[in-house]
C-alpha cells in the first residue's frame, strides 16, 4: 500500500496505468472473442461415395442449400456448379459457413479429404459442371512459366487481389482474400468456378496454360524473401507512412528530447 | 605556440586576409541558441533534406529517365523477358544489380517521408506557438512553400520509376490537369507531349526532381535558415527570458556539437530504416501500363489527404453549352488544397488583423493560452486526419472487417462535424488548463499527504510553486478584445464597415481567456494556506 | 496597468545546477570513456559494412525474426552504414551534454526595425537615385520600358509551344471501328460468344493488324471490359440492349472518373469497383455509377458478331472515353 501512495504522483504512473488499462481491455477482448473450432462430423460408411457424399450432404449442407441442392432464400443453387466448387470450398474451409455474413471465409475445414470427395463426387452427380483436380495434375512448377504468369496476374487479379496477392477490398463489406498459402488445385478451381464475387476465367479467356503461370507466379512471390527488409504487409504506402510516424519520427524525437534533456 | 595553433593561425590569416571573415565570425560563433527538443524538429527537415540530395546524386548515376520500351534481361526472375521502359529497368538494376543500390532507394525514400512528416511537426510546433507573428511572416510563407514544394517533390520522386502504383498517381494527375476548364486538354498535352501516357513526361519531371526543385530548395532553405539566424530564435517563456534576450548556449562548440551529432543520427536511423524495413518494392508492382490496376492502391502518405478528398468528393459535374466542368474532380483536387495552402500562408496576417497586435514576438506562446488558435489548428488536423483516413479507406476497411462504404460515409460526414466539434473542444480544454493554471498559482501543487487538524478536518497539504514556475504560469499577456467603434467623437461612421464588425467580432472570441492570477492575488493568499 | 493586473516579478535566471562530470574528475573520466565507446562502435559500424560489402554474397539471405527471410548483404550493409553514423552522433551529443560547458548564456535582441537615423538615409538615397534615373520627368522612357519588359516575356513562353501537339480531336477517337475484333488482353486471340461463361469476365483489346505493336496510348484509350451475364439481368433500353450480344456486354475499362483501370468485377452484385476511389459502378443498367466520385456512367461498346461467330464492334464508342474535359459535351 505505502508503494501505492508513494508513487501515485509518480510523472510515469498514468501512462503506465494506461497501458496496463489497454493490455487488459485486449487480453480481454481476445479471450471473449475466441470461437470454438467446429467439431469434425464423422460420416456413416456408406456403399458408393456418392451415396455417402449425400448422407453428409443433408447432415450439413441440406439446410441451407435445400434437401435436393437446389438452393434457397440464404444459399444459390449447386446443380452443375462441379466437383470443381465443391473441392474449393469446402476443402478451403470456407464451406460450411461460420456465420452468414457478407462472404464466406477461408477457415480450418470442417470435412476431411475423403468427405470432401464424397461431397464432391454427390453434386457432380446432380448435373455436369466442372471437374475437380488434385495438385498434382496442376503441373505448374512444370508448364508455368512466372514472368508471364506475372503479367496475367497483374492484368486479371491484382485489380482485386492486389498487386502482390495480399488481398482487396470490394464493395459493401466483402474483400478478396490474400491468395497466400493456397493449394495449387484450390487457385486452379477458384479460376473456373469463380466463387461467390469473383468472375469465372473459363479456358478459352484464361488458357489452362496460362492458369499454371499464374499459379506459378503466385507460389515465386509467396516464397520469395523480403528483398530490402520486413515487407510491412506488401500493401503498398499506406504502412509505409504509419511506420514512419511511429517508428521514424517518434525515435527521432524521442531522440531530441534526450538530446537537449540535462545531463546529470 | 604549438604546431597546430601555428597551422590554424596561418589558414585563418590567409583566409581572413582575402574575406575578411574574422570580422562576422568572431560574434557568430558565439551566437546563443535556445534549447528545447521542439526546435530540433526544423533540423530533421533540414538533415533529410541532406540526405535526399547525397543519396538522391548516388541514384542519379544508374537511373535512366527514359520511357523507351525495353526488354528486361536483369537478374530479378519473375520480371525476365518482360517489357517495360528503361525507367523501370534501371531502377530494378538499382534494386538488385547494384551493391547497395536497394539500399540507397530506401534511405531516398524514408528520408523523403521523414522529410515531410518533419515539415509538418515543425509547422504545427510553430503554429500552436505563435512563432509565426512578427517579424517572422515571411519566414512562415517561405515554410508553406517549402511544404508545397516538397510535396510535389515527393510526388515526382517516387513517379520516377514508372511502376504500377506511381504510374497510376501520374493517371490521376493527368486526369486533374485534364479538368482545368478551357485550358485542361491543351495544358494536359503539352505536359505529356501528346495523349496519356506518352513518352516523355518521366525525363521532364526528372529534370524537375533532380535540378530545378532541389536548387528551389536550397535557395528557399537558405533564406528560411538566414532569417532565423539574423532574427534570432524564438525562446519559450521562462524565469530570466524576456522579449528583449535570447537564454541558451553558444554555436560554439555546444550546438554545433549538437546539432551535428544530430545530423548522423537523423543519418543513421534513416540508413536503419533503409536497412531493416522494405519500402517501394517496384518489382512487386510490376511495370506501368494503364490497362492495369492494384487493389489498394495509395499515394504516398503526405498526398493521402488528397486522394481522400478525391474518394469522397461527390458525383458532380456540369454539363453545359457544349462543355463540361468536373466539380468532383477541381473541388477536392485544385481548390480545397489551394483554399488550404492559401489560407495557411495568410494566416499570420488574418491573426494580427484579429488582435490588433503590431508588435514584434520573440517569446513563444504556450497553446493553452491562445485557445482560439489552438482550436483552430487542432480543427484543422481534424479535417486533414478525415481526410487522410479515407485516403486508405480500402485497405482499413479489409484489415478492420468494415466496408469502403461505411468509411467513405463516415469521411463524407465526419470531415463537415467533426473539425467545428473538435474546435470546440479544444479550446474547451485550453481554458481548462488555464484554470488549472490559475488553481496551481494561487493554491499550490497537490502532494497527496493528508494531514489531521486538530478539530478533526482532514485536508491536503498544497506545496507552494516556485517562484520560477509561477513566473512561468503568469507571464503572458492576455490582450482586450478589440472594441467595435461604430462612430467617432464628430459622429463619422467607422469607414472599415463591415471589415471593422467582423474583426470586433473575432476579437472578442479571440480573447476569452479565464483571468490569469495576479500579484495581489498570489500575496493574498501567501501564507499559512493549504 | 493598475495595481491589481501587475504580473508575477520575474525571478530570473535559475541556479545553475553542475553535472557530476563538472566536479567530480573520475565522473568526467567516465564520461570520455563512454564518449570514446561510442565513437569506436560507430567503426565496427564501418568495418560491418566494408565486410557486407565484400565478402556477402548477393544471392545470400538470412531469416531474422519480424523481417523475415530477407537478403544478407543488404541488411549488412545497411546495418553498418547505421551504425557508423549513429554512433557518431550519439557520441557527439553525449559530449557535448556531459563534458561541454551548459551554463545558459544571454545574448541581447535589438529591434529589427532599423533606427530612423538609416531610415531617413535609405530614403534620402533611393528617392535620389529615381530622381537622377529621370523615370517621373520622363513617362515615354517608362512606358516604353514597360512595353518591350512585358513583351520581352513572351518569347520564353511561346518557346514552350512545342512541347506538345494540340489535342484536337484526340481525346474523342479510339482504335475501335466498325468490325474491329476483340481480342484476349495479353494473348491477342480472338474471342467467341461460347468462350466465355455466365459471370466471366475478359479484359480485351482491339486487334491490331499484322505486325503492329500497341502502344501505351493506345491502351489508355481502347481497353475494354468484356462481361458476360444472363440476358434476363439486363435492365436496359432497347437501343444498348441491342448493344449486347447473348448477354455479353463490352465497357471501356479506362474510369470515367480519373483514368484508372475498372476492372473489378463483382459477379455476385454485378458492379464493377474501380479500386483507386471506390466509383461503382452497375453493369445491368449500362455501368450507371451507383456510389463514388464517378459522375459518368463507362461509356458501353456496341458488340455483335462476325461471320466466322468471333466477337467484334459494332461501331466505335458513341462517346469519349476516360475522364472529362472541358470540351466534352456531355
Amino acid at each position: 500500500m505505502k508503494f501505492l501512495s508513494k508513487y501515485r504522483r509518480h510523472k510515469l504512473a498514468t501512462p503506465l496505468l494506461l497501458l496496463f488499462a489497454l493490455f487488459g481491455i485486449g487480453l480481454t477482448f481476445s479471450v471473449a472473442s475466441a470461437t470454438e473450432a467446429p467439431k469434425a462430423v464423422n460420416a456413416q460408411a456408406k456403399s458408393t461415395l456418392i451415396q455417402e457424399g449425400q448422407q453428409i450432404f443433408l447432415k450439413g449442407c441440406s439446410s441451407c442449400h435445400g434437401l435436393n441442392a437446389e438452393g434457397g432464400a440464404v444459399a444459390p443453387s449447386l446443380i452443375g456448379v462441379g466437383a470443381a466448387s465443391v473441392d474449393f470450398q469446402v476443402a478451403t474451409g470456407r464451406m460450411p459457413m461460420q456465420d452468414m455474413s457478407q462472404q464466406a471465409m477461408r477457415k480450418a475445414p470442417v470435412y476431411n479429404e475423403e468427405e470432401v470427395a464424397a461431397l464432391a463426387a454427390y453434386v457432380a452427380s446432380l448435373a455436369p459442371g466442372p471437374r475437380a483436380y488434385t495438385n498434382e495434375e496442376i503441373t505448374w512448377e512444370r508448364d508455368g512459366n512466372t514472368a508471364e504468369g506475372g503479367e496475367l496476374f497483374r492484368n486479371n487479379c491484382a485489380m482485386c487481389h492486389n498487386f502482390a496477392g495480399q488481398g482487396g477490398a470490394l464493395t459493401k463489406g466483402k474483400y478478396a482474400p490474400s491468395v497466400m498459402g493456397v493449394e495449387p488445385r484450390h487457385i486452379y478451381e477458384a479460376m473456373i468456378t469463380g466463387p461467390q464475387a469473383m468472375p469465372v476465367f473459363s479456358d478459352k479467356i484464361i488458357t489452362p496454360e496460362e492458369k499454371l503461370s499464374i499459379i506459378k507466379w503466385i507460389k515465386a512471390a509467396e516464397n520469395e524473401p523480403n528483398l530490402g527488409g520486413a515487407a510491412l504487409g506488401r500493401v503498398g504506402p499506406v504502412t509505409e507512412g504509419l511506420l514512419i510516424w511511429t517508428f521514424g519520427l517518434g525515435l527521432l524525437i524521442g531522440i531530441a528530447v534526450w538530446l537537449t534533456a540535462k545531463a546529470r | 605556440m604549438s604546431a597546430r595553433e601555428r597551422i590554424a593561425g596561418n589558414v585563418a590569416n590567409y583566409v581572413d586576409e582575402r574575406t575578411g571573415a574574422a570580422a562576422w565570425m568572431k560574434k557568430n560563433l558565439q551566437k546563443v541558441f535556445p534549447d528545447h527538443w521542439s526546435f530540433m524538429l526544423g533540423e530533421i527537415a533540414l538533415y533529410s533534406f541532406l540526405i535526399l540530395l547525397l543519396s538522391g546524386t548516388f541514384l542519379t548515376f544508374w537511373f535512366d529517365p527514359s520511357m523507351r520500351h525495353v526488354v528486361y534481361e536483369g537478374s530479378y526472375q519473375p520480371l525476365k523477358d518482360v517489357e517495360m521502359s528503361a525507367a523501370y529497368a534501371s531502377t530494378l538494376h538499382i534494386s538488385f544489380d547494384v551493391r547497395g543500390g536497394l539500399l540507397m532507394r530506401q534511405i531516398h525514400h524514408w528520408a523523403a517521408l521523414i522529410f515531410m512528416a518533419a515539415i509538418v511537426v515543425h509547422l504545427l510546433r510553430v503554429f500552436f506557438t505563435g512563432a509565426f507573428r512578427k517579424p517572422r511572416e515571411f519566414n512562415w510563407i517561405l515554410g508553406i512553400a517549402l511544404l508545397t514544394l516538397g510535396i510535389v517533390e515527393g510526388f515526382l520522386g517516387y513517379s520516377l520509376p514508372d511502376d504500377l502504383l506511381s504510374g497510376t498517381g501520374i493517371r490521376i494527375a493527368h486526369a486533374i490537369i485534364q479538368s482545368i476548364p478551357v485550358v485542361g486538354t491543351y495544358l494536359s498535352f503539352f505536359a505529356f507531349g501528346g495523349a496519356f501516357p506518352g513518352e516523355v513526361f518521366i525525363p521532364r519531371i526528372y529534370i524537375v526532381h533532380v535540378l530545378l526543385l532541389p536548387g528551389i530548395f536550397l535557395a528557399l532553405i537558405t533564406v528560411h535558415l538566414m532569417l532565423v539566424w539574423y532574427q534570432k530564435h524564438t525562446q519559450y517563456p521562462g524565469p530570466g527570458r524576456t522579449e528583449k534576450n535570447v537564454v541558451g548556449y553558444p554555436l560554439m562548440p555546444v550546438y554545433m556539437a549538437k546539432a551535428g551529432g544530430f545530423f548522423f543520427i537523423v543519418f543513421g536511423i534513416t540508413a536503419f530504416l533503409g536497412a531493416v524495413a522494405s519500402i517501394n518494392p517496384i518489382w512487386l508492382y510490376g511495370p506501368y501500363t494503364p490497362g492495369q490496376i492494384s487493389a489498394g492502391s495509395q499515394p504516398d502518405w503526405y498526398m493521402g489527404w488528397l486522394d481522400g478528398l478525391v474518394r469522397m468528393a461527390p458525383p458532380l459535374e456540369t454539363h453545359a453549352f457544349g462543355h463540361t466542368i468536373s466539380w468532383n474532380i477541381l473541388l477536392p483536387g485544385l481548390i480545397i488544397p489551394g483554399i488550404i495552402f492559401t489560407g495557411m500562408a495568410l494566416y499570420p496576417f488574418i491573426e494580427s488583423w484579429i488582435t490588433g497586435d503590431k508588435r514584434e514576438h520573440h517569446l513563444l506562446d504556450r497553446p493553452r493560452n491562445v485557445p482560439n488558435r489552438t482550436a483552430l489548428g487542432v480543427m484543422s488536423l481534424t479535417f486533414m486526419l478525415v481526410a487522410l483516413i479515407n485516403g486508405g479507406n480500402d485497405i482499413i476497411a479489409t484489415h478492420f472487417d468494415l466496408t469502403i462504404n461505411q468509411i467513405m460515409w463516415f469521411s463524407r460526414i465526419g470531415i463537415i462535424v467533426l473539425p467545428p466539434l473538435a474546435f470546440v473542444i479544444t479550446k474547451r480544454i485550453c481554458l481548462s488548463l488555464q484554470r488549472a493554471d490559475r488553481e496551481l498559482v494561487l493554491h499550490g501543487k497537490e502532494t497527496g499527504r493528508l494531514v489531521m487538524l486538530p478539530h478533526g478536518e482532514f485536508i491536503e497539504i498544497h506545496e507552494e510553486l516556485s517562484p520560477a514556475k509561477k513566473f512561468t504560469l503568469t507571464q503572458h499577456e492576455q490582450p482586450k478584445a478589440i472594441a467595435l467603434v461604430k462612430e467617432d467623437a464628430r459622429g463619422v461612421i467607422n469607414p472599415k464597415g463591415i471589415r471593422a464588425k467582423l474583426q470586433a467580432r473575432f476579437s472578442a472570441a479571440n480573447a476569452e481567456n479565464i483571468a490569469k492570477p495576479t500579484a495581489a492575488e498570489v500575496k493574498e493568499l501567501e501564507g499559512g494556506h493549504h | 496597468m493598475s495595481k491589481e493586473l501587475e504580473p508575477l516579478a520575474d525571478p530570473g535566471l535559475p541556479e545553475h545546477i553542475h553535472r557530476k562530470a563538472d566536479t567530480d574528475p573520475i565522473a568526467a573520466k567516465r564520461a570520455e570513456r563512454q564518449v570514446a565507446v561510442l565513437f569506436s562502435l560507430s567503426a565496427v559500424g564501418t568495418l560491418l559494412f566494408i565486410y557486407s560489402f565484400f565478402f556477402i554474397k548477393e544471392d545470400q539471405f538470412i531469416f531474422i525474426p519480424i523481417m523475415g527471410s530477407t537478403n544478407a548483404q543488404q541488411l549488412g550493409i545497411g546495418l553498418g552504414m547505421a551504425m557508423s553514423l549513429l554512433f557518431i552522433g550519439f557520441g557527439a551529443v553525449h559530449w557535448a551534454k556531459t563534458l561541454m560547458p551548459d551554463q545558459e548564456v544571454i545574448a541581447y535582441r535589438h529591434e529589427m526595425r532599423s533606427d530612423d537615423a538609416d531610415r531617413g538615409e535609405f530614403v534620402k538615397a533611393a528617392k535620389e537615385g529615381a530622381e537622377l534615373a529621370g523615370l517621373g520627368r520622363r513617362p515615354l522612357i517608362k512606358r516604353t520600358l514597360a512595353a518591350a519588359a512585358g513583351l520581352a516575356g513572351l518569347p520564353a513562353i511561346l518557346l514552350l509551344r512545342d512541347l506538345g501537339p494540340l489535342p484536337g480531336n484526340a481525346l474523342n477517337e479510339t482504335s475501335w471501328k466498325t468490325g474491329t475484333r476483340l481480342v484476349t488482353d495479353p494473348g491477342d486471340r480472338p474471342i467467341k460468344a461460347s468462350d466465355l461463361e455466365v459471370g466471366g469476365v475478359a479484359q480485351v483489346m482491339p486487334e491490331l493488324p499484322a505486325g503492329k505493336k500497341r502502344a501505351l496510348e493506345d491502351i489508355a484509350k481502347d481497353a475494354v471490359l468484356l462481361i458476360r451475364l444472363r440476358p434476363s439481368e439486363f435492365q436496359l433500353d432497347p437501343e444498348r440492349l441491342s448493344w449486347t450480344h447473348e448477354g455479353i456486354i463490352a465497357f471501356s475499362k479506362i474510369c470515367s472518373h480519373m483514368g484508372c483501370a475498372v476492372a473489378l468485377y463483382e459477379q455476385t452484385t454485378k458492379h464493377l469497383l474501380c479500386p483507386c476511389h471506390q466509383s461503382t459502378f452497375d453493369v445491368t443498367r449500362a455501368a450507371k455509377v451507383i456510389f463514388g466520385p464517378a459522375a459518368r456512367p463507362l461509356p458501353q461498346l456496341a458488340i455483335t458478331v462476325d461471320a466466322d461467330g468471333y466477337l467484334i464492334a459494332k461501331q466505335p464508342f458513341t462517346e469519349a472515353v476516360g475522364p472529362s474535359f472541358w470540351e466534352r459535351k456531355s
